[in-house]
């Protein structure tokens, strides 16, 4: 039998299975803590650092976070958010942006997190990086001036499609999403059905023909806070 | 007491915030009780003749007017506010912003596929503002207050924005009020 493991989180009792993530069990628990590359069919990978809570104090990606029992868990502190909130502002001013036409506006991970947290602009001077799309596949645009870097497609790739059309490449500010094939996607297997088309939480991968078909007032988060829901809500 | 001021002005904006301002209707006509409008592109003053309450800015900044104005709504305003995503983060017109001015410039008046110059000039008149090698934020050129995101922010974000200034509140947004579309 499973070992039942006790901690709190911002001074709740919860109990969850050894083996869980703090955030797994959160969201047994009905607790919803902010997170960006974390995916609930996907091994996470504790990059985005959004999903940060104190554990005894001390700052821990609570996606990759095992619980362990009587440990003290902070994560919806001023604190906490200040941190997750400057994380935002950093992700909005490295790329390029553009809510105001994007495809994506409306039910974006990134933009939702932004909404949720109240931000109203980023305290960080903007970028404005040199970024490619990649518009070579019938089915699918790859537009790397809004990805985030998450990680999300690379792991849905190889962990469901069986795949490994999306791979890292560089280091630091150099890094960035590129795709298996030197004449870009459409050198690839990729196939508009794939996991990893579905899963990027931001604009950054997008399928053809079926933008804006979701009226405005209508979208994911119009009127709900991203994490307000039951988990359902996180891309398909 | 004379009524508290208020100035607005479009920098490298499509007027579309201004739209917006105008599209909460009816309570035009209450704003008009609680302010008067000193300097906005419906009387078309041209300088400032007093100091004002609140200054509200569309559009970023992407030649030299645009600095000069905002310097100037700067020190006549008591409180500045970045309305629109242009303000904020220089919206559309900053899509210039990955290429080089030169290329820009190059690509509009000389090998643009509709483009008609047979001197292949580009307009280099003292009259036309220069352009700056970038669109700027406003914030990252004076100070700014307060932030109204949007494409245009909805109407009813700049009502309750301009009702808590004028009333000495802070500005505090709803979630259905902070939109960046
Ligand atoms: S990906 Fe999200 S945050 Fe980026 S432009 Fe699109 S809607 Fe905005
Ligand atoms: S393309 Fe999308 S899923 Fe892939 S790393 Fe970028 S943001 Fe994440
Ligand atoms: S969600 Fe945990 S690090 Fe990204």
């Amino acid at each position: 039998m499973e070992k039942v493991v006790t901690f709190l989180l911002d001074g709740e009792v919860i109990q969850g299975q050894e083996g869980q993530s703090i955030m797994q069990a959160a969201d047994e628990a009905g607790k919803y803590i902010p997170r960006l590359c974390a995916h609930k069919d996907l091994t996470p990978h504790g990059s985005c650092r959004i999903c940060t809570v104190l554990v005894n104090g001390r700052p821990q990606s609570a996606c990759t976070q095992p619980i362990a029992d009587g440990i003290l868990v902070e994560s919806e502190t001023p604190k906490v958010n200040q941190l997750r909130t400057d994380i935002i502002d950093m992700l909005f001013v490295e790329g390029n942006h553009f809510c105001m036409f994007c495809e994506k506006s409306g039910s974006c991970e990134l933009q939702a997190l932004a909404y949720r947290f109240g931000i109203t602009a980023p305290k960080y001077p903007y970028q404005f990086p040199q970024r490619d799309v990649d518009a070579s596949h019938p089915d699918i645009f790859l537009d790397r001036n809004r990805c985030v870097l998450c990680g999300r497609c690379v792991r849905a790739s190889k962990e469901v499609d069986g795949k490994n059309v999306f791979q890292f490449v560089g280091r630091g500010v150099e890094k960035r999403i590129a795709v298996n094939s030197e004449q870009g996607l459409k050198g690839t297997d990729a196939e508009v059905m794939d996991k990893a088309i579905s899963v990027c939480p931001v604009g950054a991968i997008l399928k053809k023909r079926v933008g804006y078909a979701v009226p405005v007032g209508r979208r994911l988060y119009d009127h709900q806070p991203i994490g307000t829901a039951s988990e359902e809500e996180t891309t398909e | 007491m004379s009524k508290p001021k208020i100035a607005t002005t479009s920098l490298a904006g499509c007027f579309g915030c201004h739209m917006s301002l105008l599209d909460i209707d009816e309570r035009i006509l209450e704003l008009a009780e609680l302010v008067e409008f000193h300097k906005w592109p419906i009387n078309d003053r041209k300088s400032f003749s007093a100091q004002c309450a609140v200054g509200l800015i569309e559009g970023g900044c992407c030649n030299e007017e645009n600095v000069e104005v905002l310097r100037t709504f700067r020190s006549s305003c008591d409180v500045l506010v970045s309305v629109g995503d242009c303000a904020i983060m220089g919206g559309i017109p900053a899509m210039r912003n990955m290429v080089p001015l030169e290329e820009c410039l190059q690509e509009a008046f000389v090998d643009g596929p509709t483009v008609h110059n047979p001197t292949g000039a580009i307009p280099n008149d003292v009259e036309i503002p220069l352009l700056l090698d970038k669109v700027y934020p406003c914030h990252e050129v004076v100070k700014i207050d307060y932030y109204l995101p949007g494409c245009p922010p909805p109407a009813d974000t700049l009502w309750e924005a301009l009702v808590a200034l004028l009333t000495n509140k802070p500005i505090s947004l709803p979630y259905n009020l902070i939109k960046y579309d």
